[in-house]
């Protein structure tokens, strides 16, 4: 970036210099200003909004810091805050651990390795509302396929999207199935970046295919874990589609699944407290960039880059 | 030793269709599901296969009180119209952000990069307002309106752009072949791949788009499939396979497409890991 700089003219620019930058300007303006008019100039409206008490008019008073301290007492706000957290901490882990292992299963020479592949990564590619739709139609209890499945083995069913202890877990399986084979992939490229030649010295060594994978591909890997990992999180974070179609208004386990979005929606677009939802939506923004910069701290411990 | 090695192989591929199993079997049953009658869905047991193999649930669902077709011509409108304005602006300044250098350029760079690191929900409420104020709340153009402007693109299509030689462009110059012409005959074409990868991230997400359609549309002659498949579940609670012959269709196109082009999907998904 330094060495960009120090090539900058102080002088007068050549004229071929001045027609580079009137069309380098051209070139970039639709973006620049786009994202200046509907990201940038809105980021920081939003700031405002959060300290403001914005009503259905968008007539706003200044109201300083009492959304946040609004925000602080809320039982609901702190409930959907631990929903979410529980989200995250169950699902980005799972998903780590199992998209891990089937590519490492994956990574060794086995017939048919693409058509798996191919398989694993279909669900990505689908519309969450779609898939939430389908798995809350198998999670039916009176006609739904996994409660059939499991009376058939002589178990008893269970209304597993309407129970406060088990729904969230439901709304998990969903989120893991649609984005395991996603990461599946990510992780597969990151085991075949790793030089074959480590693998040979290990093999020499007499070192057998468990050993190899936790002394070279693990710790080999770590870099592509941890942004699977960052990314994972953030999603995590913002989960929202899901649980929207799943967990209606009337469902008892409504409130135990209230995620941070779903909160900020509810406020936002159904109560229309726009002050209030700006500043829970700056709060989902915190969050996510604290735990993203413990990460970035706490990487030094674990990822290896070499 | 030989033995040793396709007893091992046979447990992986076990546990590997397994796996498959669990991933396919959605699919399986919503299929199964929108191919029955509304009272065999509802059967205690369930069936598997339906037994009476029909087609209704397709029929009803373009009938029913949701405009089915309207919603899925929204929808591709929406996603085609974002793709194609996104290959546009994107390859533009990605172009301009990796090959010329002008005034203020990283300021610049740094600040359309700023906008990745936020979640999305913090722009909602003020991109809300701006349709509000331009008259366009339950339109078509609402729903891909703040879409056409994309850091991502531009950053990813900078990144391609990065990696041509310098000399493709240095004899053009030195030819005093304008800048619009080396953008669009020797640069373009050169960055194809980066182009197919960046219209494969936008298509899947303007496709299952469903929190700012829902925002800011209400009237369902104006929205797209994914808020239509809420208000499809909220109607006919009990129709299983209208909802089912609806999720089909929803998935069907993206489904279709990755069949198609695994190959671009599968590395533009690995490289993203790699490069990032």
């Amino acid at each position: 970036m330094a060495q960009v700089k120090a090539k900058m003219p102080r002088k007068k620019a050549s004229p071929r210099q001045k027609k580079d930058w009137i069309a380098a300007y051209i070139f970039i303006a639709p973006v620049t200003l786009g994202l200046l008019v509907f990201y940038i100039w809105p980021f920081i409206q939003n700031i405002w909004f959060s300290f403001n008490d914005v009503n259905k008019f968008n007539m706003s008073t200044f109201v300083g810091l009492e959304n946040y301290k609004e925000l602080m007492g809320d039982k609901e706000v702190w409930r959907a805050l631990g929903t979410t957290l529980k989200y995250v901490i169950v699902t980005v882990p799972v998903g780590i651990f199992l998209s891990t292992f089937l590519a490492a299963l994956l990574n060794a020479k086995i017939r048919g390795k693409s058509i798996y592949r191919t398989l694993y990564f279909l669900p990505s590619v689908t519309m969450s509302a779609a898939v939430a739709m389908v798995w809350k139609w198998m999670y039916n209890e009176k006609m739904g396929i996994l409660n059939s499945a499991i009376k058939s083995m002589g178990g008893t069913g269970h209304n597993w999207l309407t129970d406060s202890h088990t729904a969230l877990y439901m709304i998990m399986v969903v989120g893991l199935w649609m984005t395991v084979g996603y990461n599946m992939i990510i992780l597969l490229a990151g085991m075949q970046g790793i030089s074959k030649t480590y693998y040979e010295a290990a093999a020499i060594d007499g070192a057998g295919a468990v050993t190899q994978f936790f002394k070279i591909t693990v710790p080999m890997l770590t870099p592509t874990v941890f942004f699977v990992m960052i990314t994972s999180i953030i999603s995590g974070f913002q989960v929202f589609d899901t649980v929207y179609m799943m967990i209606g208004k009337t469902n008892p386990a409504y409130e135990s699944t209230q995620t941070v979005v779903m909160l900020f929606y509810r406020a936002a677009f159904d109560y229309g407290y726009k002050g209030y939802a700006a500043a829970i939506s700056i709060l989902i923004f915190a969050i996510i960039m604290f735990v993203t910069v413990l990460q970035m701290i706490g990487q030094k411990k674990w990822v290896n880059y070499d | 030793m030989k033995g040793k090695f396709s007893t091992k192989h046979l447990i992986v591929h076990l546990i590997l269709l397994a796996g498959v199993a669990v991933v396919v079997f959605p699919f399986l049953w919503m299929i199964f599901t929108s191919f029955k009658t509304t009272g065999e869905a509802m059967k205690i047991p369930p069936t598997v296969f339906p037994e009476k193999f029909v087609t209704d649930a397709y029929k009803t669902i373009v009938t029913s009180a949701i405009p089915f077709g309207k919603v899925y011509a929204n929808t591709i409108i929406s996603t085609v119209v974002t793709t194609l304005v996104q290959i546009v602006f994107c390859s533009m300044a990605g172009y301009a952000f990796a090959r010329i250098e002008f005034p203020f350029k990283n300021a610049i760079f740094v600040l359309v990069l700023s906008v990745l690191m936020v979640p999305g929900q913090i722009f909602l409420l003020p991109q809300y307002q701006i349709v509000q104020k331009l008259g366009l709340l339950d339109t078509i153009p609402a729903l891909f309106l703040p879409n056409l402007f994309s850091a991502f693109g531009t950053f990813l299509l900078r990144q391609f752009f990065m990696s041509l030689p310098k000399e493709l462009e240095e004899a053009a110059i030195v030819d005093g072949c304008g800048r619009f012409r080396i953008f669009g005959q020797i640069m373009l074409p050169l960055v194809k791949p980066g182009i197919v990868a960046m219209s494969i991230f936008t298509i899947k997400f303007a496709w299952n788009d469903f929190m700012w359609p829902l925002i800011v549309n209400t009237s369902m002659e104006k929205m797209t499939l994914g808020p239509a498949l809420s208000t499809l579940q909220g109607q006919y609670t009990t129709e299983y396979p209208m909802q089912m012959a609806g999720a089909v269709l929803a998935v069907l196109p993206l489904v279709v497409m990755f069949f198609l082009f695994q190959k671009q999907f599968i590395e533009g998904v690995a490289q993203s890991g790699i490069k990032g």
